[in-house]
């Protein structure tokens, strides 16, 4: 008689084999998977030794972290200097602006920082207001922080101000009564009219601080302000201009918005900074000065622009006639059409392209440095020809170089960031 | 490219000719300083310290010129000038002054219409080498390997120089200082040459310095010195007699710590230049102490020099033919009469 066995219970899993699971199942799959990957992984691995090591020794074993002059660096290591940067970090960061004042663009960045963080992450509240002021209070905070009151001679007298002061009420009373009737470009210029005058009042007024002088600006402080101001204006106009360049119905504001496209794009850039800085002076009739770094910033703003104007059309492209039309067969005008339809679709495909072109503008900024304005570049230069800091150029150029690449690279990851947030079935 | 920057300036300077040639003494006066432009950074002549206030041999210049016209050395913006732009800066008014160790040249002078008040160091390019290498005199140099910088007028001054002594060399081509120097140390070339005022700043930062020489011959000529714009000469004449009054301060053994006893001092010429007798700064348009100001402010040449550039500074640049005329040199100044 035979005994019948009959399994009660199934045997328990075995742990995958180690060769398919845990740390050396990842080198096989990933690093050793084929003859040919497993040289190349060595050869990176030799590489790997020989730059690591010293780079490290370098910027950290061998680097001397305080010292008053370059003899007491060379006494000290052969690595880095930190000593100088630590005795130069208000001139890397600022330039040569007031050592007292130096709270001022502190406050402005963290106030940036702090209302930039509910646009830029969508899980904090306030969002819309953050964004509202960022767009709309926040460059006149911003001007009349750093720059404290600008002398307007309109602002001295009675009739001055009351001048002032019936344009915008003017201004926002057309822009109120328009909108009650529904004419959204003549509600817009109103606000927008009504808007440009308290923006004008606000910075004359300075918020009461003292006023400096632009030519003090420098360091990280003037490279993030060229950059800020380029991209806060290059986008906006950019849109403008790109949805000209695409206005059939109105050819000549089409022909304008190619001309200045296509004729800013074919010069350098430092041509267009050399342009700003030197001829401007010469064909301005005499007493209106412009300060140099205003000049850079308009150069620099709309060079951005035109770059950026390409991009959004690209965006633009890419949207199927379709959309237009069904919007236009919703009854929507080219105001909703472009805000509801088909910006938010054409925006979120150029993201890594308006992203590139905000990280060439921050780098793109070093090129004032040739004409002279102290940014980052310069202030760096300018730290190893002070007689007490020669010949320290290595620490000077990879301090800024990690700068850059913080600021580059965090712009770059948050891009992405986006693009994986906005998809909306779209992904390939 | 040279033609083209000539070009360019001229024809920036036709379009200001006409509105810059108001006085401009009357306008830094009412606008309550001076823009002096200079270089963006060089070591000793010109560069901001760790406070970010600007020191050196150029900015004491101006510092000078400031003291003159307001008694005060601190009334002046300096603007940071590259060598692409300092003339343009210049001719568009946008400064007043220029003190940027720019060579006196006759087409600077004369076409690119600027006026050089004097020459505040005689610079010239010269030779560093090797101690070790036994060689006296750049003429023991053929054969060679040079690290010169690409573009500059060094580069033709080299060729020329070779040619003219009938020896060959092997061009190590770079783009700057640094990378010049880096280059040497590490014994990429044998020679490295530069102006000597670069040569004495960049070997004080090399791994041995006194393992290396400055050889004595000097193969170009290349008088440093402030300019002005043309169509002002009232101005010009004021850097001039700044610098002048500088020169002829250290000729009189006028110091900035001995200036006050010596107002009273038994020389006619020291009392006019201190301003207790006669009046040469009326001359000027300006207040009877402006030489006094200069030197309680910055000191005499010597003092200058010493401070930014001379033997105990980094740069450490021997006076040679900076030295008085009557020292050996051919600093020399007109009376102040």
């Amino acid at each position: 008689m035979s005994k019948a066995f009959v399994r009660t219970e199934f045997h328990p899993d075995l742990p995958p084999p180690a060769s398919e699971s845990g740390p050396i199942a990842w080198l096989r799959h990933n690093l050793f998977s084929t003859w040919y990957n497993s040289l190349a992984t060595f050869f990176v691995l030799y590489l790997a030794w020989l730059v690591i090591p010293p780079v490290l020794d370098w910027a950290l074993f061998s680097a001397v972290w305080e010292a008053n002059n370059y003899k007491e660096c060379k006494a000290g290591g052969t690595g880095a200097c930190w000593g100088m940067i630590d005795k130069r970090f208000d001139l890397f960061m600022y330039g040569f602006y007031k050592a007292e004042d130096h709270w001022r663009p502190n406050l402005a960045i963290i106030v940036f920082i702090i209302a930039m963080l509910p646009v830029l992450f969508d899980k904090l509240p306030g969002r819309r207001m953050c964004a509202m002021f960022l767009i709309l209070g926040y460059p006149a905070f911003t001007v009349a922080l750093i720059r404290g009151p600008i002398e307007m001679s309109s602002f001295n007298s009675t009739m001055g101000i009351a001048l002032w002061v019936v344009a915008f009420v003017a201004a926002a009373y057309w822009g109120h009564h328009n909108a009650k009737k529904f004419n959204a470009v003549q509600s817009g210029i109103g606000y927008a009219i009504a808007y440009i005058i308290l923006f004008i009042v606000f910075i004359a007024w300075g918020m009461g601080l003292t006023p400096t002088e632009t030519d003090t600006y420098g360091g990280l402080m003037l490279t993030v302000m060229l950059a800020g101001v380029g991209i806060a204006v290059a986008l906006p106009l950019g849109i403008l201009l790109a949805l000209g360049r695409r206005a059939n119905s109105m050819p000549i504001v089409q022909m304008l918005c190619i001309g200045f496209i296509e004729i800013v794009r074919s010069v350098p850039l430092i041509s267009v900074l050399f342009m700003a800085q030197f001829m401007l002076p010469l064909f301005m009739p005499e007493g209106i000065k412009f300060d140099n770094v205003m000049r850079a910033l308009v150069g620099f703003s709309l060079f951005a622009a035109a770059y950026m104007a390409e991009v959004v059309r690209g965006g633009l492209q890419a949207i199927p006639k379709g959309q237009f039309e069904a919007a236009d067969s919703l009854g929507l005008n080219f105001y909703l059409n472009m805000r509801l339809i088909v910006l938010p679709q054409a925006l979120k495909i150029v993201i890594p392209g308006i992203v590139s072109t905000f990280i060439g503008l921050f780098k793109d900024t070093s090129l004032v440095s040739i004409i002279a304005l102290a940014d980052l570049l310069l202030v760096a230069k300018q730290s190893y020809t002070d007689s007490n800091w020669l010949g320290l150029e290595h620490t000077a150029y990879v301090f800024i170089a990690i700068i850059y690449f913080c600021i580059c690279f965090s712009m770059s990851r948050y891009s992405m960031y986006l693009e994986q947030k906005l998809h909306t079935g779209h992904k390939r | 490219m040279k033609a083209l920057k000539l070009l360019a300036a001229t024809a920036a300077l036709a379009v200001v000719s006409t509105a810059a040639s108001a006085a401009t003494l009357d306008d830094v006066k009412k606008k309550g300083f001076i823009q002096c432009g200079v270089t963006t950074g060089l070591a000793g002549f010109a560069a901001p310290d760790d406070k970010g206030v600007w020191k050196g041999f150029d900015v004491d210049f101006c510092r000078a010129m400031s003291a003159a016209i307001f008694g005060d050395p601190m009334k002046v913006k300096f603007t940071p000038t590259t060598g692409k732009t300092r003339f343009t800066a210049l001719a568009s008014g946008e400064i007043d002054v220029l003190a940027r160790n720019t060579t006196w040249t006759m087409s600077r002078d004369t076409d690119l219409g600027f006026e050089f008040v004097g020459v505040n160091y005689y610079d010239g390019q010269g030779f560093m080498i090797r101690k070790s290498l036994g060689v006296k005199s750049a003429t023991e140099l053929n054969g060679a390997s040079v690290c010169i910088q690409t573009g500059t007028t060094t580069e033709l001054n080299l060729a020329d120089y070779f040619r003219t002594n009938k020896m060959s060399f092997t061009p190590v081509v770079v783009e700057d200082s640094a990378e010049a120097r880096q280059n040497y140390d590490k014994g990429a070339c044998d020679v490295y040459t530069t102006d000597r005022s670069g040569l004495a700043a960049q070997r004080s930062v090399l791994s041995e310095p006194d393992a290396h020489m400055v050889l004595p011959e000097i193969i170009s000529k290349e008088p440093l010195g402030p300019l002005v714009r043309h169509g002002d000469n009232k101005w010009g004449d004021l850097a001039r007699w700044t610098l002048n009054v500088l020169i002829s301060a250290e000729e009189m053994g006028v110091t900035q710590a001995n200036a006050d006893s010596m107002k009273t001092a038994n020389n006619p010429e020291i009392k006019r230049m201190l301003g207790t007798e006669g009046d040469l700064g009326a001359m000027l348009g300006l207040g009877k102490d402006w030489g006094y100001n200069i030197i309680k402010a910055v000191g005499n040449y010597s003092e200058v020099y010493e401070r930014n550039i001379g033997p105990k500074t980094p740069v450490n640049l021997a006076r040679g033919v900076n030295a008085l005329w009557n020292k050996g040199g051919i600093l020399y100044s007109a009376p102040l009469r």
